[in-house]
């Protein structure tokens, strides 16, 4: 991917060098809009109480400390529940984990079938369940609450599993089925030849070439469902609630004084496992986003 | 919570779809069995959609034709809770917060994404830490960005503090604080969110443009702005049309910014129909009018989704 102005010559001259450095100073500025909150949140995590009363909104911290951190990990109440945050981090981990790799799963098998052993239909098929990628969570919420009461799964760590395992494979699918109609089929068709069933394809063929798309998927699935607050807001009750969940009702408490620096360190906790996802491995987080989006 | 797909061509009468070959055709009774295999792998996942979005959606449905108020009841009463819905003023407020946020969120978020995305195409040293920063929010929940977007627009300790301590000590900016201005703040935050999305939508169409395109309007003597707006950004159309739609149906679905950023305060002043349709469902224990609320933000969806999920079809025949 290479500048679509690479092809002309570097322009020349004193006009050209100013129009150069406003250029900068533009896409400099848009920076500090975008870096503002994250600066502010991790500079303010690390100052005293004392330190944010009388200095500045954008200052450095003077006294570097880690107080508001561990306060807000172990000891900050949220609602009656004096734990921190750390009991709230451990249930979103619960969640993640399984149902990131169940709606994988799910979507790399998908994705294979509807691809590689078209059927009847398998169109159709597609297209009713990406429907679920665009559907306004608000019109499931009810139902959803009720079936889980039905199922025994209100109010747990297993129920939102289940929600984000459904409402994941819309997406999962997507990726998946995009990319596998890029390998040919013809693999599939020289195997079947040799005598490979569709799972000994699936395993020892199309799994192999998959690694790209399994990170694109799994990074997705998993910002997605770390960064859930609807869901966990609606089907989670007291000590079963997400990380999410936990640092609203920290942050938005009304009573006792208000901690800046420790809503800030809740809401890094909260954050952190995302960012540092995003920053590791941006490349394929931008993928997923864009999957599918531009042709071409 | 974005994706579409517009690479996604259905193909009328799949049968006939090119690219399908088909290799259950290369074996008998295995074969056979193969191919049903392919729809029991599909089914469990297809029935599963079935129930918990389609199903779920006629559930609703049934309920908005109900009187449930704290719990679901299923005595239908016709379309009262529409009508109800449609007389509450809090209701108009939430809608016409949702057209002027809707239609600023989108038509800036555009016009900052396109503009990053082109200068981010000069060739410019750090593109790539660039465009990380731009993107990052994308990555992070609102609930946790909202924490900080919420002191930033707190007047007492905010920016308004922070203009008034360097010497303006008649400065304002307390939007978050006034009832007709709340709903502005949520768009600062949501094109903050956002933006840099479709800055990263454009920059990857733009270079997926021809530069021997470029090169030749260039030696014609065209001036780079130029080359850009007639010739660079007509041809990359598709691309807003996807980021329109993208944005238009997060806008409807907007929920977490709302909550993170004013809690629809203040009173309502800033409520969307998101918040409006939880705070119905759940804590005013109307649920059958929540259930019509939320039957608004679903058609709306739709009405933004399946002309373009059509749009695509049609050309995808094309092709």
């Amino acid at each position: 991917m290479s500048s679509l102005t690479s092809a002309l010559p570097p322009a020349q001259g004193t006009g050209a060098r100013i129009a150069r450095w406003g250029l900068y100073l533009i896409l400099l500025l848009f920076a500090a809009y975008y870096l503002l909150p994250l600066l502010l949140m991790i500079a303010t995590s690390f100052k005293s109480p004392e330190e944010i009363r009388t200095g500045s909104l954008l200052s450095l911290p003077r006294d570097f400390s880690l107080d508001a951190w561990s306060y807000a990990w172990n000891r900050a109440c949220i609602g009656a529940d004096c734990r921190g945050m750390a009991p709230y981090f451990l249930n979103s981990l619960v969640i993640v984990g399984p149902a990131v790799i169940i709606s994988t799963l799910f979507g790399a098998l998908n994705g294979y079938a509807l691809t590689k052993w078209r059927f009847r239909g398998a169109n159709i098929v597609f297209g009713m369940i990406l429907f679920g990628s665009f559907l306004p969570s608000q019109v499931i919420l009810l139902p959803m609450a009720q079936t889980l009461g039905f199922l025994g799964l209100a109010g747990s760590a297993g129920g939102l599993i289940l929600v984000h395992v459904v409402y994941g494979l819309a997406f999962t699918t997507l990726f998946f089925r995009n990319y596998y109609v890029s390998i040919p089929d013809d693999l599939v068709k020289a195997a079947t030849i040799d005598g490979a069933g569709f799972f000994q394809i699936f395993t020892k063929i199309m799994l192999p070439l998959s690694l790209p798309i399994l990170v694109v998927t799994i990074i997705w699935q998993f910002t997605q469902i770390w960064n859930d607050f609807l869901f966990g807001a609606s089907f989670a009750a007291g000590g079963a609630q997400p990380v999410t969940v936990a640092l609203n009702n920290l942050v938005n408490t009304t009573t006792g004084v208000k901690q800046y620096n420790v809503d800030m360190a809740a809401a890094m906790i909260a954050g952190l496992p995302t960012l540092v996802v995003y920053v590791l491995a941006g490349k394929y987080f931008i993928r997923g986003l864009t999957a599918g989006s531009v042709k071409g | 919570m974005t994706l579409q797909t517009p690479s996604y061509r259905p193909a009328a009468g799949d049968e006939a779809a090119p690219g399908s070959a088909t290799p259950h055709k290369a074996g008998g009774l295995r074969a056979l069995a193969q191919r049903h295999l392919s729809k029991l792998v599909v089914a469990p996942s297809f029935a599963a959609i079935l129930l918990f979005v389609y199903g779920f959606i006629v559930w609703t449905v049934y309920i908005s034709f109900t009187n449930s108020k704290m719990l679901p009841s299923y005595d239908l009463v016709g379309a009262d809770a529409f009508s109800k819905l449609w007389r509450i003023e809090r209701w108009y407020v939430a809608i016409e917060n949702l057209l002027i946020f809707g239609g600023l969120f989108i038509g800036v978020s555009l016009i900052v994404g396109i503009l990053l995305a082109v200068l981010l195409d000069q060739r410019i040293r750090g593109e790539g830490v660039l465009r990380t920063i731009y993107l990052y929010p994308m990555a992070l929940s609102f609930i946790v960005t909202g924490t900080a977007w919420k002191w930033i627009l707190n007047p007492g300790i905010g920016i308004q503090q922070f203009v008034r301590d360097l010497g303006f000590p008649g400065f304002t900016f307390d939007w978050i604080v006034q009832q007709d201005t709340a709903v502005y703040t949520l768009v600062i935050a949501a094109v903050w969110q956002s933006s840099g999305f479709v800055m990263a939508l454009f920059l990857a169409a733009l270079r997926g443009v021809d530069q021997e395109i470029i090169k030749a309007a260039y030696l014609d003597g065209a001036s780079l702005p130029r080359i850009y707006w007639g010739i660079v950004l007509p041809s990359v159309r598709p691309v807003f049309m996807s980021a329109f739609v993208i944005l238009a149906h997060l806008a409807v679905k907007s929920y977490d910014l709302v909550v993170a950023l004013t809690g629809g305060g203040p009173g309502y002043a800033s409520d969307l129909p998101a918040t409006f349709m939880y705070e119905m469902t759940f804590r005013r224990n109307q649920i059958a009018i929540g259930s019509a609320s939320a039957l608004m933000m679903l058609a709306t969806v739709v009405a933004i989704i399946v002309p373009y999920l059509y749009s695509e079809l049609k050309g995808g025949k094309r092709v």
